[in-house]
């Protein structure tokens, strides 16, 4: 229960409680719960990129798996969407496993070019297998309907999206203080000391890549059945860049830069009137410019200082 | 405790490890010495299971480990510091601790995630800053890595391998880069841990320290073994002194 009292999640809790009222517009809800919905799959990743310190450049893929997974099973199949969520975190997850496993053995940057190919491949499958997924055009996904309620409006949305944001913030900060997250954080700090201190280094990042599939895969459905349609442009390279600036932006290792870089990197293009095709430009852009100015990345660059004038 | 035989270790051509053998009793501290380049790194990171001996065996508690990975050796009591830091920067120095005690905690990301494990957690915390207290970092216990000084974190090594409850330590150059009175200081807590019945094989460098607190020491030179005995056995040793002391073992005395 303590945990629960922690001054950030209240903080975060009452933010997320309070901000509809200050919404004008339905508009401005659904970039709210499109923000929070990039937020929850930017705070999984974070578990990779920040926490164990492994780049992944092809996440989108984990997020298509989790959208495409809901989206098919759900119109084709008839699955109830609930079950059609869990059911695509579990095949991202086993995914995730098949690919790290024997990848992380290996040293180096290979997770990285790996990531890479899943996200080219997945993006390939998508737009060849026609029958499943609609090919190029995309398909339509059933709306989200959980014990007989409906999520018709996008402030249902919004509560929803809230609630899971929350939840994934407070799975995010309790690990990151807990032994598991120190075996993350300390093989990223100093490989070989893990090691001496008995982390199974190989074991750890496979885990940690498959809990953050699970997240991206979460984040997709439930994009999947809000958006009500879906095309291959969800794994799309760009995407993936996308959701790592946000970590990189944000901060790696902080799980409220990682909201903090979802919302910016989701809201700016918004606000700028759309990128027209410019969003490599933009994101890459965004990386350079936070790597020159603010390598930490946003959040930690702030605590600091505030903890030199505090 | 440890017994190491015929360990041969060579990178491509070089041969950085040749024909060495020693053992180590319970209890004891047990120095290795020798110039620079005479293969004492290498040597510790064949028994600590960075490397893997081209040939040879090691045998913790009887039983042959040549080739382990540290994790493995980790649970079986072995730990170890760094003469190059190690020190995780991206941590605090009470978290850095906590690691140490990795192998004694439940480790799942999935009970991390749900706050499992936070009852064990606050008394890993306690345990880490006892640790802490120990080798006299307690005032820092909450700061950042990187705002601790060099020998700050040195010591800061130490718990945090002091933390895995090894029976065998493992430290390289403790007192390399310290001061006088820092050295002193570092002495004294390698005793003390020697004394607590954790044994201890050391690397170092200052004489003065080796000579002081070694019940055995071994000399290496270009990868071979060179001489051993007690401190004043090594001393009186003529090939060690026109090997390497000269007569830097004269004004250490």
């Amino acid at each position: 229960m303590k945990a629960l009292l922690r001054p950030s999640l209240l903080a975060l809790a009452l933010v997320l409680a309070l901000l509809p009222l200050a919404m004008p517009n339905n508009y401005v809800v659904d970039v709210a719960v499109r923000i929070a919905l990039a937020a929850i799959a930017a705070i999984g990743l974070n578990l990779l990129m920040g926490f164990a310190g492994q780049i992944s450049i092809g996440h989108a893929a984990f997020i298509a798996i989790g959208a495409y997974g809901s989206g098919i099973v759900t119109a084709r199949f008839g699955w109830p969407p609930l079950a059609a969520i869990v059911g695509a975190a579990v095949g991202a997850a086993l995914v995730a496993w098949i690919i790290a496993k024997p990848i992380l053995r290996l040293k180096g940057h290979s997770l990285t070019m790996a990531t890479l190919g899943l996200g080219v491949i997945v993006n390939i499958v998508l737009i060849n297998e026609v029958g499943w997924t609609g090919g190029p055009d995309g398909m339509p996904v059933p709306p989200l309907e959980v014990a007989g309620f409906a999520f018709a409006k996008v402030r249902h949305w919004y509560a929803l999206a809230a609630v899971l944001l929350w939840l994934s913030v407070l799975l995010s900060l309790n690990l990151y203080a807990s032994p598991g997250g120190r075996a993350l954080r300390g093989l990223n700090g100093s490989e070989v000391a893990a090691r001496v201190m008995g982390v199974d280094v190989a074991r750890f990042k496979v885990r940690a890549f498959v809990a953050s599939a699970v997240f991206a895969a979460v984040s997709g459905s439930l994009t999947a059945h809000y958006l009500g349609f879906i095309s291959p442009s969800i794994a799309a390279f760009t995407h993936s860049v996308e959701l790592a600036t946000m970590v990189v932006l944000g901060g790696m290792a902080s799980t409220f830069g990682a909201v903090l870089g979802a919302a910016l990197l989701t809201a700016l293009p918004q606000l700028l009137g759309g990128l027209h095709g410019y969003e490599m430009v933009f994101f890459g852009l965004v990386l350079m410019l936070t790597m020159i100015f603010l390598p930490k990345g946003l959040v930690p660059s702030i605590a600091l200082k505030l903890r030199k004038k505090g | 405790m440890l017994e190491v035989r015929n360990l041969f270790k060579s990178f491509g051509g070089v041969h950085a490890m040749h024909d060495v053998s020693f053992s180590v009793r319970a209890g004891s501290v047990h120095s290795v010495i020798g110039p620079n380049g005479a293969g004492k790194t290498t040597l510790f990171n064949l028994v600590s299971g960075v490397y893997e001996p081209t040939r040879g065996e090691i045998l913790l508690d009887g039983q042959n480990v040549a080739g382990l990975p540290p994790d493995q050796l980790a649970r079986r009591g072995m730990s170890r510091t760094f003469q190059n830091l190690q020190v995780c920067m991206n941590m605090t120095a009470c978290e850095n601790v906590m690691l140490g005690a990795h192998l004694h905690t439940r480790s799942s990301l999935l009970g991390g995630m749900t706050g499992a494990t936070r009852r064990a957690d606050a008394a890993l915390r306690e345990e880490a800053m006892r640790l802490i207290d120990y080798v006299g970092v307690g005032r820092h216990a909450q700061a950042h890595a990187t705002q601790l000084s060099f020998g700050l974190l040195k010591r800061l090594e130490i718990a945090r391998a002091l933390a895995s409850k090894p029976r065998l330590l493992l430290l390289d150059e403790p007192a390399a880069g310290l001061n006088d009175t820092e050295t002193h200081e570092i002495t004294e807590l390698i005793r003390s841990i020697a004394d607590s019945g954790v044994t201890v094989l050391l690397v170092e460098h200052d004489m003065k320290l080796v000579m002081n607190i070694s019940d055995h020491i071994l000399v290496l030179d270009y990868g071979r073994k060179l001489a051993e005995g007690t401190a004043a056995e090594v001393r009186a040793n003529p090939r060690v002194i026109a090997a390497y002391l000269g007569t830097e073992v004269v004004e250490a005395v």
